[in-house]
């Protein structure tokens, strides 16, 4: 049924480690400053919010005293076979660029949401308002990030701004920018991150930490069983919270150790 | 001109004066759902009550609905002009006219569904040959072009307008091409119904939704064809019925509503029949390899077990073999019954497989949430009934709508 699979030769990937992840915010804000989007018109409602980087809470659901949670700070997943990306009616989507990130052209969606109703992690966003910022805020926005207009749907795209920064500058100083270093390119959430739980990096390339972490058998990706494929894993050495990564069976046991 | 000059000849109409005052009660109905579509396109779609998590609303399922129902125009076409059921020909300008309104009513809400409706034109400028919302895009603006083009000679073939030699002429040739344009029209609206369907069988992320299939056609592909040409050809006597007991005027003979109705009995048995093997199929296949079980699939009153039950046996099963019965299906009552039932059941159809997917919480730490329309996208659907009030009542006082009006009200 999936019609769109490509291989790339850089992967870049996250694998975020929920128990180090306190569940702070950090993220959320630096996703939200660093993308330009705008200060929520009414933030009571969050099924009209516009978070790219949305942390959950999961519980255990065991009374106290062993009650436990666990934050999960959710990106785009850039899944490797994408749902979004072959519905779209007018590949405002692609999954097309050297690094594997589902790419979004705002200039281009129609803003018929069908890549929403596609997305089983609810990572797309639809602009419900007018972005207005309040006076003196417009002088705080991203220079190379557009702003986007109501109706459009948008999504995280690894700060996809900074992966063009880091590949102008190799190219500045003589690298080849289809082979950047490990620290070379890092969205705004990862480097805001108090804790460290995120790492960021190639999934390819054997030399980077993302690699190594997604392969520890601590790794799980979000809903692994419906074969999207995600560039983005989740780590934790807790087996329920493993266990909420997917819609494990009474009976089916979950991996790891 | 006198009103009466413009009447089919031999027929009786009401008074100018009541004629007026019903289509006042029209107008009331559109203005209200233009201002609502002014509202939404000067405020934008948060006034609706779409959001994050139901990317498709009321909107989509009355466009579903409206396109199923009008199904009646492109399959009575096809039995009619290329199958040669000739008793169809008393019926045929009304399922052809029925089928403008669904159609066109279709898109006027599809201008306030998209957030961006001055970029829709997109869809043939940067098409994505993959997605089967192109595909949709295609065949209804290319049909919409068909219906028209058979709506016309019905025009044209008013009764002062066809004194006019010229477009006497043009009324018959159309006629004469008209089997090809229902060739067209066949094919252009068996790829949108199925479109609409596959639009929801290929999200293989949304378990409730997602079917394999046949090559690169989810099953849901060709369901929603067969649902839509069960529903459409009842829904269209059903109409013929409401405008004769509004009218108190007999319209049809009850001979062609039965064989509408047979017609949709047929269709809903062999549409049942997949129905139900997709339904098994999805339930000890799909969901376990998803990792879920058949209960989690329905929450509450919104979202219940009972609409899969009134779907499949009350509004499925019962008028299946209420219009396969021929005794029941010559039984006036019984007949308007049962393509009523077809009708509410491919209704909810299309309302399960829009809300109830978008609904159903995938991630195992994420909830259900209830979806309610806002009056501002109640408005404008109403308002494509009235439309359809409008061009119906606009077509039965002046055009030859009925061929067999005449013989069956002698004076």
């Amino acid at each position: 049924m999936v019609l769109y699979l490509k291989e790339f030769k850089v992967k870049w990937g996250m694998v975020i480690d929920l128990d180090r992840c306190t569940g702070c915010g950090a993220c959320m804000v630096a996703c939200q400053a660093e993308n330009n989007l705008a200060p929520p018109v009414d933030a009571s409602n969050k099924r009209y919010s516009m978070t790219w980087m949305l942390v959950y809470q999961l519980s255990n659901r065991q009374p106290y005293p062993n009650h436990d949670v666990a934050y999960m700070p959710r990106p785009c997943l850039q899944c490797g076979k994408p749902n979004c990306v072959p519905v779209c009616p007018v590949i405002a989507t692609d999954k097309n660029q050297e690094g594997g990130i589902v790419s979004m052209v705002n200039a281009r969606c129609i803003g018929c949401r069908y890549c929403q109703a596609a997305c089983p992690y609810h990572a797309r966003y639809f602009n419900w308002h007018d972005p207005v910022w309040p006076e003196g805020m417009e002088k705080t926005l991203t220079q190379d990030v557009s702003t986007r207009p109501r109706g459009v749907v948008e999504k995280c795209l690894y700060c996809h701004h900074r992966f063009m920064y880091a590949r102008d500058k190799a190219r500045i100083e003589g690298r080849d920018p289809n082979a950047l270093a490990e620290d070379d390119y890092i969205p705004a959430c990862v480097e805001m991150c108090p804790t460290n739980a995120i790492t960021f990096g190639d999934l390819a390339n054997p030399e980077h930490k993302v690699h190594k972490l997604s392969k520890s058998p601590y790794a799980f990706r979000l809903l692994e069983r419906l074969n999207t494929d995600p560039q983005l894993y989740y780590y934790s050495q807790r087996e329920w919270v493993r266990r909420q990564g997917d819609n494990f069976l009474e009976h089916e046991t979950v991996g790891g150790v | 001109m006198c009103d009466k000059e413009l009447w089919p000849e031999g027929v009786q109409r009401c008074s100018l004066k009541l004629f007026i005052v019903w289509l006042l009660v029209i107008f009331a109905v559109m203005a209200w759902g233009l201002y609502a579509a002014f509202v939404v396109w000067s405020g934008g779609l948060i006034v609706t009550g779409m959001d994050n998590y139901f990317a498709f609303g009321l909107y989509i399922i009355f466009d579903l609905a409206v396109i199923a129902l009008g199904a009646g125009a492109f399959f009575s076409g096809l039995l009619y002009y290329l199958i040669r059921v000739d008793g169809l020909k008393n019926i045929i300008n009304l399922a052809v006219i029925i089928g403008f309104i669904c159609y066109s009513g279709a898109l006027l809400i599809l201008t306030l569904e998209v957030g961006q409706p001055l970029r829709a034109w997109f869809g043939f400028w940067h098409p994505n040959v993959h997605s089967m919302l192109t595909e949709v895009i295609f065949c209804i603006t290319c049909y919409m072009i068909v219906l028209t083009i058979e709506f016309i000679p019905i025009i044209l073939e008013n009764r002062k307008l066809n004194k006019v030699k010229f477009l006497h002429h043009v009324a018959h040739n159309f006629h004469v091409i008209m089997p090809l344009f229902a060739g067209v029209g066949a094919f252009l609206s068996f790829f949108h119904q199925g479109s609409l369907g596959g639009m929801y069988g290929v999200l293989f992320s949304r378990p409730y939704a997602f079917r394999e299939g046949f090559f690169i056609w989810p099953w849901t592909f060709f369901l929603f064809i067969l649902s839509a040409v069960a529903s459409g050809p009842g829904f269209t006597m059903l109409v013929a019925t409401l405008m004769e007991k509004m009218t108190g005027r007999k319209l049809v003979d009850f001979s062609v509503k039965a064989l509408m109705g047979k017609i949709s009995g047929v269709m809903l048995a062999i549409y049942l029949f997949f129905k139900y093997l997709d339904t098994w199929g999805w339930y000890a296949g799909i969901l376990p390899r998803s990792g879920l079980t058949f209960s989690e699939m329905f929450y509450g009153l919104a979202y219940g077990k009972w609409l899969l039950f009134s779907e499949l046996i009350v509004f499925g099963l019962v008028p299946a073999v209420l219009l396969l019965y021929s005794k029941t299906r010559n039984t006036p009552w019984i007949l308007y019954s049962a393509c009523t039932m077809v009708g509410i059941g491919v209704i909810i159809n299309r309302y399960v497989q829009t809300a109830q997917t978008l609904a159903h919480p995938v991630m195992p730490f994420d909830r259900w949430y209830v979806y309610v329309p806002t009056w501002a996208e109640w408005a404008p659907s109403l308002a494509v009934v009235a439309y359809g009030a409008l061009i119906l009542s606009l077509a039965y006082r002046y055009l030859p709508v009925f061929p067999q009006e005449r013989k069956l009200n002698p004076a």
